[in-house]
């Protein structure tokens, strides 16, 4: 895998991120970068900041200290849509979709932020909306031919089985076409098989479009497949960065995540 | 313009010029409907022969097809037809192992493969037969990064055969010219019931001649509408599908993909269906679980008029008389309120004619789609017979019985038993097995089948068992496993059964329980469970089982040759039957050797009279991994049925 990739610089770097919530230290001076069509993990014990840090990316949290960059563009504070419309897509830990909505419709909804054509010109589906609505719905079933759901094209969500739940949570996320993507916890709960198509899933989203992953999954050979680089996390401070196999032969990784005697 | 029309390219080109703007195919892509029409496919298969000639395909060689029912595998046969050559269709679920055991067989060089999930398997293939040089792929999904020698995409190909059709148009007529109707269309493998699996040869000749037969037989015409979406490796598919639709110019739709056949089922509406017994099984099994789950009101509805379809609906599909007026207008309202509904949601309501074979078909399952006016039939045959032996005709349908035989076939029962067929359509012989094909075609050219049958007065055949798994019992009784374990599978909870008997004294029966049926039962009685194991092993599901072999029982004492060989012990299977470990074959026969080898501790214990019974099984993963799985097996006595009483009831 991956012998045709070209890993290029830069899309986003985080300089000395700190975050707190009152006196609780999320995150605590971390920075590292992503660099251009690479899939880059973070990874750390429950609580060591994993979400915090992708709430940060895509502006969920605002940092009290330090900045983000994304695409040569520095920022202090950016709100979510700002960050979705300027190409960062995720997913979430719990997921967060339209349960009574079809699976389609929830795919479209993906769109949204494409969509130029007012409220007004959508109910009366004439002219430019329409041929919008045809060029969108196009788009989405290119991600559910791509992600293999179209037998649960008209299911409502709330009647999938969780595995497949997640798998139209990243449909709908790349139905936006994020140039970076944040998965958190893509893998979460699932079976062998489930992660075994989930993995190939990212790896193909990664190869066909060239989209920049960054992952949370706490499944460590998960995270040893298919990243190009770590991060690990551990209360709130980067401890560790590197290929998967400088991080797992770090002696501060192996305490963090087996314990040490104190 | 009285070519001869005696080869499958000759009737594509037919087609093209007869109907050059019909649809002959469709396929379902990105949610839209795709159609080629005839001048279209006859374009495409004229680009897919000329980059197969460009790439060295010629005369002679063979053309391997893996993959779910998509237009360009099915072009690609075509297309290695025109050059004189031989699609091999296998089996797309064969993992690569059983795969290369007929890649080797057939000395394929050239394949062409749906996807990367196929390509893989050509590829790991290629490592032990480097004879296989070329391989091309319809999806480059996840392929982009492939290098190998040989590997390249469908419309790779097609650009080649561009080029190459631009140097000499007349070439690929002069192909189609060349083609005999002696050749060999097709090397179909059977799915190795017993054994490896055998390829068989079929001439253009045969094929045409069954196919021409069976469109006059149901009047099938351009205008028909059918959903190829059982494995293109299998006989029927070859005929239905592909051999049929040259020979009436019809239109074959594709499924979007495996899991979406059921809507695809709804949105097509085929005029023409073909199913094995266990899809009409799963459609049944399905409705049954949701009218479980519906609400009293419509559940009463349901139940109302499907008594009232059981008692007069047949009759009213045969046009029977002495059909009581109110029944009849009991069985409009019921069509208005229930059949046609249920119809529409299965997408059968334009159903002209539906058949079923390959296996026998549980009565009360063919009841259900004849009662609720679907003109279901039988209809038997086999690979090396071009499926079509016997079939019933409209009107003259039995449940016990595969019909009359063809036009043109000859039937006969030999003193064994064994159902002997000579016809048109038999198959030239077993590829590269002459010993096998001189046992199984005699000197007179008859085909031994290897079924045990018989007719009826009225001249149907009725197919009792495989001639060699029809055994006694000690006591001299017949015992014909197949039949019991039809019988058991009707009920919607068993998903599998096989029985023992042969040369004992009792009937013994495994069985593995329906998980989606069970488990709807389960919840539906707040039953909690883990999992297949867990709900294998409760108590509630063995007396549920134990049900069912009851009113199995209860039914062959009724019977007075088979009334003897009721189910005495049981017992539920901790692990499904798995295809993958050659307990069933690829079409889902169980191998009941095979069975009974592996389980072999368990039939012991039926038979020594146990009450229980340890056992650990090896399983083998998705992924290829094993491991074990162990249980401790409950083993259950079945009440049974005095016969003679059963009878004076009766």
């Amino acid at each position: 895998m991956g012998a045709g990739r070209k890993i290029g610089g830069p899309i986003l770097e985080v300089d000395d991120v700190s975050l707190a919530f009152g006196g609780v230290v999320a995150l605590k001076s971390v920075s590292f970068d992503v660099r251009r069509r690479e899939i880059r993990a973070i990874i750390g014990p429950n609580g060591a900041g994993k979400s915090s840090m992708l709430n940060v990316i895509n502006g969920v949290y605002h940092p009290q200290r330090g900045s983000v960059t994304f695409k040569g563009a520095r920022r202090h504070r950016v709100d979510p849509h700002e960050a979705a419309e300027q190409g960062i897509g995720r997913t979430f830990q719990n997921i967060a979709l339209f349960r009574g909505m079809t699976v389609l419709d929830n795919i479209m909804t993906g769109r949204n932020l494409r969509m130029k054509c007012n409220f007004l010109q959508q109910a009366l589906y004439w002219g430019a909306a329409q041929r919008e609505e045809l060029e969108h719905r196009a788009k989405v079933e290119a991600v559910i031919d791509f992600l293999e759901i179209q037998h649960i094209r008209k299911t409502p969500v709330g009647r999938l089985p969780y595995g497949l739940q997640k798998r139209v949570e990243l449909a709908r996320a790349l139905a936006a076409e994020p140039e970076l993507l944040l998965l958190d916890e893509p893998m979460a709960g699932m079976n062998l098989e489930e992660k075994q198509d989930m993995s190939r899933f990212i790896l193909d989203v990664n190869d066909q479009f060239g989209t920049t992953i960054v992952l949370i999954e706490h499944d460590m050979s998960v995270v040893m497949d298919l990243s190009d680089r770590v991060v690990v996390l551990d209360y709130g401070r980067k401890i560790a960065d590197g290929t998967p196999e400088e991080v797992r032969s770090n002696k501060d990784v192996i305490d963090a995540y087996l314990g040490v005697a104190h | 313009m009285t070519e001869p029309r005696d080869t499958f390219p000759r009737l594509l080109l037919h087609q093209a010029k007869v109907r050059p703007h019909r649809p002959a195919f469709r396929e379902k892509d990105l949610g839209i409907w795709q159609t080629w029409t005839w001048a279209q496919v006859a374009d495409e298969v004229r680009l897919l022969a000329c980059g197969l000639a460009a790439q060295g395909f010629g005369r002679g060689d063979r053309l391997a097809i893996v993959g779910d029912n998509r237009p360009r595998l099915y072009w690609s046969m075509i297309a290695a037809q025109v050059l004189g050559g031989v699609p091999v269709p296998l089996y797309q679920d064969a993992v690569a192992d059983e795969m290369a055991f007929v890649v080797q067989d057939a000395e394929i060089g050239f394949a062409v493969a749906e996807d990367q999930e196929q390509v893989d398997k050509l590829l790991e293939i290629q490592q032990r037969w480097p004879l296989l040089k070329r391989i091309y792929f319809d999806d480059p999904r996840g392929l982009r990064h492939y290098a190998q020698d040989g590997l390249m995409s469908i419309e790779s190909l097609r650009a080649i055969g561009r080029d190459y059709a631009g140097r000499g148009p007349e070439f690929f007529l002069g192909e189609v010219e060349k083609a005999r109707s002696s050749d060999i269309a097709v090397i179909l493998y059977t799915s190795g019931t017993t054994g490896k699996p055998k390829g068989v040869s079929q001439t253009h000749a045969a094929m045409i001649h069954t196919a021409r037969v069976l469109v006059a037989f149901d009047g099938i015409a351009e205008g028909d509408d059918l959903l190829c979406y059982l494995p293109m490796a299998w006989v029927g598919d070859f005929l239905y599908s592909y051999a049929q639709v040259h020979i009436a110019g019809f239109c074959l739709n594709c499924p979007e993909s495996p899991g979406t056949v059921m809507n695809d089922l709804r949105e097509i509406g085929p005029t023409y269906f073909f199913a094995p017994p266990r899809i009409y099984e799963n459609i049944l099994t399905q409705v049954m679980i949701r009218i479980e789950d519906a609400g009293w009101a419509k559940r009463r509805m349901f139940h109302y008029f499907m008594g009232v379809a059981k008692r007069v609906g047949m009759k009213i599909l045969e046009r029977k008389p002495g059909v009581p007026l109110t029944d009849r207008l009991r069985y409009r309202l019921g069509e208005l309120l229930v059949y046609g509904p249920l119809k529409n949601v299965l997408g059968l309501s334009r159903i002209r004619v539906a058949y079923t074979g390959g296996e026998a078909i549980g009565p009360d399952l063919f009841d259900f789609y004849r009662s609720i006016g679907i003109n279901l039939k039988q209809l038997y045959g086999m690979t090396e017979t071009c499926v079509t032996v016997c079939m019933q005709p409209s009107g003259e349908v039995k449940l016990d019985t595969v019909g009359r035989p063809m036009p043109g076939v000859e039937v006969r029962i030999a003193d064994s038993g064994e159902v002997l067929v000579r016809s048109p359509g038999l198959m030239k012989e077993y590829h590269g097995r002459p010993e096998a094909t001189r046992e199984a075609l005699d000197a007179e050219g008859f085909f031994h089948t290897g079924d045990a049958g018989y007719f009826d007065p009225d001249g149907h055949l009725k197919i009792i068992d495989r001639a060699k798994d029809v055994g006694r019992l000690a006591d001299g009784t017949l015992f014909a496993p197949k039949y019991l374990e039809n019988k058991l599978k009707f009920f919607p909870y068993i998903k599998e059964a096989v029985c023992f008997g042969d040369g004992r004294d009792k009937v013994c029966a495994l069985v593995n329980i329906d998980m989606a049926a069970i488990g709807s039962w389960a919840e539906r009685r707040n039953l909690a469970y883990s999992g297949y194991a867990d709900l294998a092993l409760q108590p509630a599901v063995h007396d549920l089982i134990r049900e069912c072999v009851e009113k199995v029982n209860r039914a062959l004492a009724a019977d007075s040759t088979l009334g003897n060989s009721q189910i005495r012990r049981l017992l539920v299977l901790h692990k499904e039957l798995d295809a993958d470990e050659g307990e069933l074959t690829r079409t889902r026969k169980v191998r009941r050797r095979h069975i009974a080898e592996k389980y072999s501790p368990l039939v012991d214990a039926l038979y020594s009279g146990k009450t229980s019974c340890y056992v650990e099984t090896q399983v083998r993963f998705e992924d290829g991994r094993t491991g074990t799985v162990s249980a401790d097996l409950k083993i259950l006595e079945a009440r049974t049925y005095d016969v003679a009483a059963a009878r004076r009831a009766a």
